[in-house]
Protein backbone atom coordinates (compact mmCIF):
# COMPACT_ATOMS: atom_id res chain seq x y z
CA UNK A 1 0.00 0.00 0.00
CA UNK A 2 1.44 3.38 -0.84
CA UNK A 3 2.22 5.49 2.21
CA UNK A 4 1.05 9.06 2.72
CA UNK A 5 2.37 11.24 -0.13
CA UNK A 6 5.43 13.38 0.57
CA UNK A 7 3.87 16.17 -1.49
CA UNK A 8 0.25 16.46 -2.55
CA UNK A 9 -1.35 19.22 -4.61
CA UNK A 10 -5.08 19.55 -5.14
CA UNK A 11 -6.39 22.21 -7.55
CA UNK A 12 -3.37 24.30 -6.64
CA UNK A 13 -2.62 27.72 -8.13
CA UNK A 14 0.14 30.16 -7.22
CA UNK A 15 1.93 33.20 -8.60
CA UNK A 16 3.84 36.33 -7.77
CA UNK A 17 0.84 38.68 -7.73
CA UNK A 18 -2.93 38.23 -8.09
CA UNK A 19 -2.56 36.50 -11.48
CA UNK A 20 -1.52 32.85 -11.11
CA UNK A 21 1.70 31.75 -12.84
CA UNK A 22 0.58 28.14 -12.45
CA UNK A 23 -2.92 26.77 -11.96
CA UNK A 24 -4.84 23.52 -11.87
CA UNK A 25 -1.89 21.67 -10.36
CA UNK A 26 -2.93 18.27 -9.08
CA UNK A 27 -0.42 15.56 -8.25
CA UNK A 28 1.05 13.39 -5.51
CA UNK A 29 4.69 12.50 -5.02
CA UNK A 30 5.33 9.44 -2.89
CA UNK A 31 8.41 7.88 -1.36
CA UNK A 32 10.78 6.44 -3.91
CA UNK A 33 9.28 8.29 -6.86
CA UNK A 34 11.00 10.57 -9.34
CA UNK A 35 8.75 13.28 -10.71
CA UNK A 36 9.73 15.28 -13.78
CA UNK A 37 8.29 18.78 -14.03
CA UNK A 38 8.31 19.24 -17.77
CA UNK A 39 7.77 22.51 -19.56
CA UNK A 40 9.41 25.21 -21.61
CA UNK A 41 11.02 28.29 -20.05
CA UNK A 42 8.38 30.36 -18.31
CA UNK A 43 6.08 27.36 -18.08
CA UNK A 44 6.03 27.53 -14.28
CA UNK A 45 8.50 24.79 -13.28
CA UNK A 46 10.54 27.05 -11.02
CA UNK A 47 7.35 28.64 -9.69
CA UNK A 48 6.11 25.21 -8.61
CA UNK A 49 9.45 24.43 -6.95
CA UNK A 50 9.25 27.72 -5.05
CA UNK A 51 5.69 26.97 -4.02
CA UNK A 52 6.80 23.57 -2.67
CA UNK A 53 9.42 25.41 -0.62
CA UNK A 54 6.64 27.54 0.84
CA UNK A 55 7.81 30.78 -0.72
CA UNK A 56 4.52 31.46 -2.50
CA UNK A 57 1.04 31.60 -1.03
CA UNK A 58 -1.60 29.48 -2.75
CA UNK A 59 -4.10 31.46 -4.81
CA UNK A 60 -6.37 28.43 -5.02
CA UNK A 61 -6.42 24.84 -3.81
CA UNK A 62 -3.90 23.25 -1.48
CA UNK A 63 -0.29 22.11 -1.61
CA UNK A 64 0.67 19.88 1.30
CA UNK A 65 4.36 19.14 1.88
CA UNK A 66 4.92 16.45 4.50
CA UNK A 67 8.72 16.19 4.42
CA UNK A 68 11.82 18.34 4.67
CA UNK A 69 12.84 19.54 1.21
CA UNK A 70 16.41 20.01 0.03
CA UNK A 71 17.08 22.21 -2.96
CA UNK A 72 19.58 21.72 -5.74
CA UNK A 73 19.47 25.07 -7.55
CA UNK A 74 20.91 25.79 -10.97
CA UNK A 75 24.58 26.35 -10.37
CA UNK A 76 24.99 28.76 -13.26
CA UNK A 77 23.19 31.24 -11.10
CA UNK A 78 25.21 30.57 -7.98
CA UNK A 79 28.27 32.73 -8.03
CA UNK A 80 31.23 30.72 -9.10
CA UNK A 81 33.70 33.03 -7.37
CA UNK A 82 32.02 32.47 -4.02
CA UNK A 83 34.72 31.78 -1.42
CA UNK A 84 33.64 28.31 -0.28
CA UNK A 85 34.95 24.77 -0.67
CA UNK A 86 32.84 21.78 -1.65
CA UNK A 87 32.97 20.75 2.00
CA UNK A 88 31.72 24.20 3.08
CA UNK A 89 28.73 23.88 0.76
CA UNK A 90 27.88 20.37 2.00
CA UNK A 91 28.26 21.60 5.59
CA UNK A 92 25.57 24.23 4.93
CA UNK A 93 23.08 21.36 5.05
CA UNK A 94 23.74 20.89 8.77
CA UNK A 95 22.39 24.37 9.62
CA UNK A 96 18.83 23.10 9.28
CA UNK A 97 19.33 20.99 12.40
CA UNK A 98 21.28 23.49 14.49
CA UNK A 99 19.92 26.21 16.80
CA UNK A 100 20.79 29.72 15.62
CA UNK A 101 23.60 30.28 18.09
CA UNK A 102 25.49 27.13 17.09
CA UNK A 103 27.81 27.03 14.16
CA UNK A 104 28.76 23.79 12.44
CA UNK A 105 31.57 22.04 14.31
CA UNK A 106 33.68 18.96 13.83
CA UNK A 107 30.75 16.56 13.94
CA UNK A 108 28.85 18.55 11.31
CA UNK A 109 31.86 18.72 9.01
CA UNK A 110 32.33 14.96 9.39
CA UNK A 111 28.72 14.42 8.34
CA UNK A 112 29.28 16.69 5.35
CA UNK A 113 32.42 14.76 4.41
CA UNK A 114 30.48 11.49 4.53
CA UNK A 115 27.82 12.95 2.24
CA UNK A 116 30.49 14.06 -0.23
CA UNK A 117 31.90 10.55 -0.13
CA UNK A 118 28.42 9.23 -0.80
CA UNK A 119 28.14 11.27 -4.02
CA UNK A 120 31.66 10.22 -5.05
CA UNK A 121 33.43 13.50 -4.33
CA UNK A 122 35.43 12.70 -1.18
CA UNK A 123 38.73 13.66 -2.79
CA UNK A 124 37.40 17.02 -4.01
CA UNK A 125 36.12 18.16 -0.58
CA UNK A 126 38.77 20.89 -0.15
CA UNK A 127 38.36 22.22 -3.71
CA UNK A 128 36.73 25.61 -4.33
CA UNK A 129 33.10 25.05 -5.30
CA UNK A 130 33.26 27.30 -8.35
CA UNK A 131 36.19 25.36 -9.82
CA UNK A 132 34.28 22.09 -9.96
CA UNK A 133 32.59 20.93 -13.15
CA UNK A 134 28.85 21.43 -13.58
CA UNK A 135 28.05 17.82 -12.73
CA UNK A 136 30.32 17.86 -9.68
CA UNK A 137 28.63 21.04 -8.42
CA UNK A 138 25.23 19.37 -8.76
CA UNK A 139 26.49 16.42 -6.73
CA UNK A 140 27.89 18.72 -4.03
CA UNK A 141 24.46 20.34 -3.77
CA UNK A 142 22.87 16.89 -3.56
CA UNK A 143 25.32 16.10 -0.75
CA UNK A 144 24.11 19.28 0.98
CA UNK A 145 20.52 18.00 0.76
CA UNK A 146 21.63 14.58 2.10
CA UNK A 147 23.34 16.22 5.07
CA UNK A 148 20.13 18.10 5.71
CA UNK A 149 18.42 14.68 5.68
CA UNK A 150 15.89 15.96 3.19
CA UNK A 151 13.33 13.30 2.21
CA UNK A 152 12.40 15.33 -0.83
CA UNK A 153 14.96 16.67 -3.29
CA UNK A 154 14.04 19.51 -5.60
CA UNK A 155 16.35 19.84 -8.61
CA UNK A 156 16.08 22.78 -10.98
CA UNK A 157 17.31 21.87 -14.48
CA UNK A 158 20.09 19.65 -13.06
CA UNK A 159 21.16 18.30 -16.44
CA UNK A 160 21.50 21.53 -18.36
CA UNK A 161 25.04 22.07 -19.57
CA UNK A 162 26.25 18.63 -18.49
CA UNK A 163 28.13 16.33 -20.85
CA UNK A 164 26.86 12.80 -21.32
CA UNK A 165 29.00 10.98 -18.70
CA UNK A 166 28.17 13.61 -16.07
CA UNK A 167 24.48 13.38 -16.96
CA UNK A 168 24.48 9.62 -16.65
CA UNK A 169 26.34 9.72 -13.38
CA UNK A 170 23.85 12.25 -11.98
CA UNK A 171 20.92 10.21 -13.26
CA UNK A 172 22.27 7.10 -11.54
CA UNK A 173 22.70 9.00 -8.28
CA UNK A 174 19.13 10.32 -8.46
CA UNK A 175 17.81 6.81 -9.12
CA UNK A 176 19.77 5.53 -6.12
CA UNK A 177 18.34 8.25 -3.85
CA UNK A 178 14.83 7.36 -5.01
CA UNK A 179 15.48 3.68 -4.23
CA UNK A 180 16.30 4.74 -0.66
CA UNK A 181 12.76 6.06 -0.40
CA UNK A 182 13.32 9.72 -1.09
CA UNK A 183 11.02 11.67 -3.36
CA UNK A 184 12.75 13.57 -6.14
CA UNK A 185 11.22 16.38 -8.21
CA UNK A 186 13.23 17.42 -11.26
CA UNK A 187 12.39 20.50 -13.29
CA UNK A 188 13.47 19.93 -16.87
CA UNK A 189 12.65 20.93 -20.41
CA UNK A 190 14.26 17.77 -21.74
CA UNK A 191 11.87 15.03 -22.87
CA UNK A 192 14.48 12.33 -22.56
CA UNK A 193 15.10 13.13 -18.90
CA UNK A 194 11.37 13.21 -18.25
CA UNK A 195 11.02 9.73 -19.78
CA UNK A 196 13.53 8.36 -17.30
CA UNK A 197 11.33 9.39 -14.35
CA UNK A 198 8.48 7.52 -12.70
CA UNK A 199 6.03 10.37 -13.15
CA UNK A 200 5.83 13.44 -15.30
CA UNK A 201 3.88 16.63 -14.75
CA UNK A 202 3.56 18.85 -17.84
CA UNK A 203 3.32 22.56 -17.13
CA UNK A 204 2.50 25.45 -19.44
CA UNK A 205 1.22 28.07 -17.03
CA UNK A 206 -1.38 25.49 -16.06
CA UNK A 207 -1.10 21.76 -15.57
CA UNK A 208 -1.38 20.06 -18.95
CA UNK A 209 -1.07 16.45 -17.81
CA UNK A 210 0.19 14.26 -14.99
CA UNK A 211 0.97 10.55 -14.93
CA UNK A 212 3.55 7.93 -15.89
CA UNK A 213 5.70 9.12 -18.81
CA UNK A 214 4.67 6.16 -20.98
CA UNK A 215 1.11 7.46 -20.95
CA UNK A 216 1.58 11.20 -20.76
CA UNK A 217 4.41 11.59 -23.24
CA UNK A 218 2.81 9.29 -25.81
CA UNK A 219 0.15 11.94 -26.35
CA UNK A 220 1.52 14.44 -28.85
CA UNK A 221 -1.37 16.77 -28.04
CA UNK A 222 0.01 16.98 -24.51
CA UNK A 223 3.48 17.76 -25.82
CA UNK A 224 2.16 20.43 -28.10
CA UNK A 225 0.23 22.07 -25.26
CA UNK A 226 3.26 21.79 -22.97
CA UNK A 227 5.60 23.48 -25.39
CA UNK A 228 3.00 25.99 -26.54
CA UNK A 229 3.00 24.85 -30.16
CA UNK A 230 6.75 25.34 -30.47
CA UNK A 231 8.88 22.81 -32.28
CA UNK A 232 9.24 19.60 -30.31
CA UNK A 233 12.39 17.58 -30.47
CA UNK A 234 11.84 13.90 -29.92
CA UNK A 235 15.04 12.01 -29.18
CA UNK A 236 15.44 8.88 -31.21
CA UNK A 237 16.81 5.54 -29.94
CA UNK A 238 20.43 6.05 -31.10
CA UNK A 239 20.90 9.67 -30.13
CA UNK A 240 19.25 10.86 -33.35
CA UNK A 241 16.43 13.33 -33.17
CA UNK A 242 13.07 13.52 -34.87
CA UNK A 243 11.94 17.10 -35.02
CA UNK A 244 8.21 17.54 -35.19
CA UNK A 245 6.86 20.93 -36.17
CA UNK A 246 3.57 21.78 -34.44
CA UNK A 247 1.45 21.30 -37.60
CA UNK A 248 2.75 17.83 -38.17
CA UNK A 249 1.76 16.12 -34.96
CA UNK A 250 -1.54 17.96 -34.76
CA UNK A 251 -2.97 15.26 -37.04
CA UNK A 252 -2.04 12.48 -34.67
CA UNK A 253 -3.53 14.12 -31.62
CA UNK A 254 -7.08 12.89 -32.23
CA UNK A 255 -6.28 9.21 -32.00
CA UNK A 256 -6.42 9.14 -28.20
CA UNK B 1 59.79 54.99 14.10
CA UNK B 2 58.89 54.84 17.77
CA UNK B 3 58.95 58.59 18.40
CA UNK B 4 55.29 59.17 17.50
CA UNK B 5 54.29 56.50 20.00
CA UNK B 6 55.43 58.74 22.86
CA UNK B 7 52.53 61.04 22.11
CA UNK B 8 49.27 60.10 23.89
CA UNK B 9 47.14 61.44 21.02
CA UNK B 10 49.07 59.20 18.63
CA UNK B 11 48.62 56.17 20.89
CA UNK B 12 44.88 56.73 20.97
CA UNK B 13 44.73 57.31 17.21
CA UNK B 14 46.68 54.10 16.58
CA UNK B 15 44.47 52.09 18.92
CA UNK B 16 41.40 53.50 17.16
CA UNK B 17 42.53 52.68 13.60
CA UNK B 18 43.81 49.22 14.51
CA UNK B 19 40.62 48.30 16.38
CA UNK B 20 38.19 49.73 13.85
CA UNK B 21 40.34 48.54 10.97
CA UNK B 22 40.15 44.97 12.27
CA UNK B 23 36.38 45.11 12.78
CA UNK B 24 35.71 47.07 9.60
CA UNK B 25 37.91 44.79 7.51
CA UNK B 26 36.14 41.65 8.73
CA UNK B 27 32.62 43.09 8.40
CA UNK B 28 33.61 44.58 5.05
CA UNK B 29 34.25 41.10 3.60
CA UNK B 30 30.54 40.36 3.95
CA UNK B 31 29.65 43.84 2.67
CA UNK B 32 31.67 43.22 -0.49
CA UNK B 33 30.42 39.63 -0.88
CA UNK B 34 26.78 40.74 -0.55
CA UNK B 35 27.25 43.61 -2.98
CA UNK B 36 26.42 46.15 -0.27
CA UNK B 37 29.29 48.53 -1.00
CA UNK B 38 26.94 51.18 -2.39
CA UNK B 39 24.63 50.78 0.60
CA UNK B 40 27.65 51.23 2.89
CA UNK B 41 28.64 54.47 1.24
CA UNK B 42 25.06 55.67 1.33
CA UNK B 43 24.59 54.91 5.00
CA UNK B 44 27.79 56.76 5.80
CA UNK B 45 26.73 59.88 3.92
CA UNK B 46 23.21 59.92 5.25
CA UNK B 47 24.33 60.21 8.87
CA UNK B 48 25.81 63.65 8.13
CA UNK B 49 22.87 65.69 9.53
CA UNK B 50 23.01 63.66 12.75
CA UNK B 51 26.71 64.41 13.10
CA UNK B 52 26.17 68.13 12.54
CA UNK B 53 23.38 68.24 15.12
CA UNK B 54 25.56 66.38 17.62
CA UNK B 55 28.40 68.84 16.98
CA UNK B 56 26.05 71.81 17.47
CA UNK B 57 24.65 70.30 20.66
CA UNK B 58 28.16 69.42 21.86
CA UNK B 59 27.34 65.74 22.51
CA UNK B 60 29.33 62.68 21.36
CA UNK B 61 28.96 62.12 17.62
CA UNK B 62 27.62 58.60 18.18
CA UNK B 63 24.48 60.10 19.74
CA UNK B 64 23.79 61.97 16.51
CA UNK B 65 24.90 59.23 14.15
CA UNK B 66 22.75 56.47 15.60
CA UNK B 67 19.29 58.04 15.12
CA UNK B 68 20.32 59.38 11.71
CA UNK B 69 21.41 55.96 10.48
CA UNK B 70 18.22 54.31 11.74
CA UNK B 71 16.17 57.05 10.04
CA UNK B 72 18.11 56.62 6.79
CA UNK B 73 17.70 52.84 6.81
CA UNK B 74 13.94 53.14 7.41
CA UNK B 75 13.60 55.83 4.75
CA UNK B 76 15.45 53.66 2.22
CA UNK B 77 13.26 50.67 3.06
CA UNK B 78 10.08 52.77 2.68
CA UNK B 79 11.19 54.63 -0.46
CA UNK B 80 12.09 51.33 -2.14
CA UNK B 81 8.43 50.27 -1.77
CA UNK B 82 7.20 53.18 -3.88
CA UNK B 83 6.33 51.74 -7.27
CA UNK B 84 8.88 52.55 -9.96
CA UNK B 85 11.57 53.78 -7.58
CA UNK B 86 13.53 50.61 -6.84
CA UNK B 87 16.35 50.11 -4.38
CA UNK B 88 19.10 52.09 -6.09
CA UNK B 89 16.77 55.01 -6.72
CA UNK B 90 15.51 54.93 -3.15
CA UNK B 91 19.05 55.01 -1.80
CA UNK B 92 20.00 57.91 -4.07
CA UNK B 93 16.93 59.96 -3.05
CA UNK B 94 17.38 59.37 0.67
CA UNK B 95 21.12 59.96 0.67
CA UNK B 96 21.00 63.24 -1.23
CA UNK B 97 18.15 64.45 0.99
CA UNK B 98 19.98 63.56 4.20
CA UNK B 99 23.35 64.83 3.04
CA UNK B 100 21.77 68.05 1.79
CA UNK B 101 20.05 68.51 5.12
CA UNK B 102 23.39 68.04 6.84
CA UNK B 103 25.07 70.59 4.57
CA UNK B 104 22.25 73.06 5.25
CA UNK B 105 22.73 72.64 8.99
CA UNK B 106 26.51 72.78 8.75
CA UNK B 107 26.49 76.03 6.80
CA UNK B 108 24.07 77.81 9.13
CA UNK B 109 25.52 80.68 11.20
CA UNK B 110 24.82 78.79 14.45
CA UNK B 111 27.14 75.92 13.55
CA UNK B 112 30.38 75.76 15.47
CA UNK B 113 33.65 76.10 13.52
CA UNK B 114 35.55 72.97 12.53
CA UNK B 115 32.60 71.27 10.89
CA UNK B 116 34.93 69.95 8.18
CA UNK B 117 36.29 67.48 10.71
CA UNK B 118 32.90 65.76 10.42
CA UNK B 119 33.46 65.29 6.72
CA UNK B 120 37.10 64.26 6.82
CA UNK B 121 37.42 62.95 10.35
CA UNK B 122 39.63 63.90 13.23
CA UNK B 123 41.53 60.76 14.05
CA UNK B 124 44.03 62.56 16.27
CA UNK B 125 41.17 64.00 18.29
CA UNK B 126 39.82 60.65 19.49
CA UNK B 127 39.36 60.43 23.25
CA UNK B 128 39.89 57.59 25.68
CA UNK B 129 36.11 57.08 25.63
CA UNK B 130 36.20 56.73 21.83
CA UNK B 131 38.84 54.01 22.11
CA UNK B 132 36.77 52.24 24.77
CA UNK B 133 33.73 52.37 22.46
CA UNK B 134 35.82 50.97 19.61
CA UNK B 135 37.06 48.14 21.86
CA UNK B 136 33.51 47.26 22.86
CA UNK B 137 32.47 47.30 19.22
CA UNK B 138 35.30 44.98 18.20
CA UNK B 139 34.18 42.48 20.86
CA UNK B 140 30.56 42.80 19.74
CA UNK B 141 31.44 42.42 16.07
CA UNK B 142 33.66 39.39 16.74
CA UNK B 143 30.87 37.60 18.60
CA UNK B 144 28.22 38.58 16.05
CA UNK B 145 30.34 37.50 13.07
CA UNK B 146 31.13 34.19 14.72
CA UNK B 147 27.48 33.46 15.48
CA UNK B 148 26.24 34.63 12.09
CA UNK B 149 29.00 33.08 9.97
CA UNK B 150 27.24 29.95 8.73
CA UNK B 151 23.97 31.74 8.07
CA UNK B 152 25.56 34.66 6.25
CA UNK B 153 27.48 32.17 4.14
CA UNK B 154 24.34 30.24 3.16
CA UNK B 155 22.19 33.30 2.44
CA UNK B 156 24.90 34.86 0.29
CA UNK B 157 25.53 31.60 -1.56
CA UNK B 158 22.02 30.62 -2.46
CA UNK B 159 19.19 32.96 -1.45
CA UNK B 160 16.54 30.69 -2.92
CA UNK B 161 17.70 27.59 -1.08
CA UNK B 162 18.49 29.27 2.24
CA UNK B 163 14.93 29.13 3.68
CA UNK B 164 14.88 25.34 3.20
CA UNK B 165 17.91 25.26 5.52
CA UNK B 166 16.14 27.40 8.11
CA UNK B 167 17.98 30.57 7.14
CA UNK B 168 16.13 33.77 6.24
CA UNK B 169 18.04 35.80 3.61
CA UNK B 170 16.19 38.95 4.69
CA UNK B 171 17.27 38.49 8.30
CA UNK B 172 20.83 37.89 7.12
CA UNK B 173 20.72 41.17 5.15
CA UNK B 174 19.31 43.06 8.13
CA UNK B 175 21.87 41.61 10.55
CA UNK B 176 24.71 42.58 8.22
CA UNK B 177 23.34 46.09 7.67
CA UNK B 178 22.90 46.63 11.43
CA UNK B 179 26.49 45.54 12.01
CA UNK B 180 27.66 47.80 9.19
CA UNK B 181 25.62 50.76 10.41
CA UNK B 182 26.97 50.40 13.95
CA UNK B 183 30.51 50.20 12.59
CA UNK B 184 30.05 53.30 10.45
CA UNK B 185 28.51 55.28 13.30
CA UNK B 186 31.51 54.47 15.49
CA UNK B 187 34.26 54.79 12.88
CA UNK B 188 33.00 58.11 11.52
CA UNK B 189 34.74 59.96 14.38
CA UNK B 190 38.17 59.04 13.12
CA UNK B 191 37.76 58.80 9.36
CA UNK B 192 34.99 61.27 8.74
CA UNK B 193 31.77 61.10 6.86
CA UNK B 194 33.29 60.99 3.39
CA UNK B 195 36.10 58.51 4.02
CA UNK B 196 34.69 56.04 6.56
CA UNK B 197 33.44 53.71 3.83
CA UNK B 198 37.05 53.13 2.76
CA UNK B 199 37.75 50.93 5.78
CA UNK B 200 34.68 48.79 5.09
CA UNK B 201 35.30 48.26 1.39
CA UNK B 202 39.00 48.69 0.54
CA UNK B 203 40.70 46.07 2.72
CA UNK B 204 37.94 43.54 2.06
CA UNK B 205 38.16 44.05 -1.69
CA UNK B 206 41.95 43.62 -1.48
CA UNK B 207 41.73 40.47 0.67
CA UNK B 208 39.17 39.02 -1.74
CA UNK B 209 41.85 39.06 -4.45
CA UNK B 210 44.20 37.06 -2.31
CA UNK B 211 42.07 34.39 -0.67
CA UNK B 212 39.39 31.88 -1.62
CA UNK B 213 37.93 31.05 1.77
CA UNK B 214 35.84 33.34 3.89
CA UNK B 215 37.60 32.99 7.28
CA UNK B 216 41.00 33.57 5.70
CA UNK B 217 39.67 36.54 3.72
CA UNK B 218 38.27 38.09 6.89
CA UNK B 219 41.48 37.67 8.86
CA UNK B 220 43.51 39.06 6.00
CA UNK B 221 41.18 42.04 5.53
CA UNK B 222 41.33 42.82 9.24
CA UNK B 223 45.12 42.70 9.17
CA UNK B 224 45.38 44.78 5.99
CA UNK B 225 43.01 47.41 7.41
CA UNK B 226 44.97 47.66 10.66
CA UNK B 227 48.22 47.86 8.70
CA UNK B 228 46.91 50.52 6.33
CA UNK B 229 45.51 52.48 9.26
CA UNK B 230 48.88 52.47 10.99
CA UNK B 231 50.71 53.40 7.80
CA UNK B 232 48.25 56.23 7.19
CA UNK B 233 48.79 57.64 10.67
CA UNK B 234 52.56 57.58 10.27
CA UNK B 235 52.25 59.30 6.92
CA UNK B 236 50.05 61.93 8.48
CA UNK B 237 52.44 62.41 11.43
CA UNK B 238 55.55 62.88 9.32
CA UNK B 239 54.11 64.48 6.18
CA UNK B 240 51.60 66.66 7.96
CA UNK B 241 48.72 65.38 5.84
CA UNK B 242 45.17 65.07 7.17
CA UNK B 243 44.75 61.96 9.35
CA UNK B 244 41.55 60.47 7.90
CA UNK B 245 42.59 61.16 4.32
CA UNK B 246 46.02 59.57 4.89
CA UNK B 247 44.40 56.40 6.24
CA UNK B 248 42.03 56.31 3.26
CA UNK B 249 44.99 56.80 0.92
CA UNK B 250 46.89 53.93 2.53
CA UNK B 251 43.84 51.71 2.11
CA UNK B 252 43.64 52.58 -1.58
CA UNK B 253 47.35 51.76 -1.97
CA UNK B 254 46.80 48.37 -0.30
CA UNK B 255 43.94 47.69 -2.69
CA UNK B 256 45.98 48.68 -5.74
CA UNK B 257 48.85 46.44 -4.60
CA UNK B 258 46.45 43.54 -4.20
CA UNK B 259 45.40 43.64 -7.85
CA UNK B 260 48.67 42.45 -9.46
CA UNK B 261 49.24 40.07 -6.54
CA UNK B 262 45.82 38.54 -7.01
CA UNK B 263 46.43 38.20 -10.74
CA UNK B 264 49.77 36.52 -10.12
CA UNK B 265 48.17 34.15 -7.68
CA UNK B 266 45.41 33.27 -10.12
CA UNK B 267 47.93 32.51 -12.84
CA UNK B 268 50.03 30.37 -10.53
CA UNK B 269 46.94 28.39 -9.59
CA UNK B 270 46.15 27.81 -13.25
CA UNK B 271 43.04 29.91 -13.19
CA UNK B 272 43.93 32.07 -16.15
CA UNK B 273 40.81 33.27 -17.86
CA UNK B 274 40.78 32.46 -21.52
CA UNK B 275 38.92 34.65 -23.97
CA UNK B 276 35.60 33.23 -25.12
CA UNK B 277 36.04 30.48 -27.67
CA UNK B 278 39.71 29.92 -26.91
CA UNK B 279 40.92 26.41 -26.40
CA UNK B 280 43.90 25.03 -24.56
CA UNK B 281 46.61 23.22 -26.49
Amino acid sequence: MPAEPLIEAVGFAAGYDAAPAISGVQFALREGQRLALLGSNGGGKTTLLRAILGELRPLAGTLAVHAACGTVPQTERSRLDYPVSALDVATMGTLAGLPWWRRPGRRERAAAARALDRVGLADLAPETFGKLSGGQRQRVLIARALVQDARVLLLDEPFSGLDRPSSERLEALIAELAREGRGVAIATHDLEQARACDLVLCLAGRQVAFGPPAEVLADVGVLEATYGGAIVELPGPRGGRAILPPHHHHDHGHGH
Amino acid sequence: MLAPLQEPFMQRALAEVVLLGAAGGAIGCWVVLYGFSYAAESLAHSIFPGLVLAAIAGVPLLLGATPAIVLAALAIALAARVAGVGREGAIAVVVTTMFGLGALLALSPRSPPGIESLLFGDVFGVTGADVATATAFVAFAAIALRLLHGRLLVAGFDRGGAPALGVSPTLADVALLVLLAAGIAIAVQGLGNLLVVAVFVGPAAAARQLSERMPATMLLAAALAALAGTAGLYLSYYAGTAGGASVALAIVVVYLLSLPLGRLRAIRRGRTLLPAGATIG
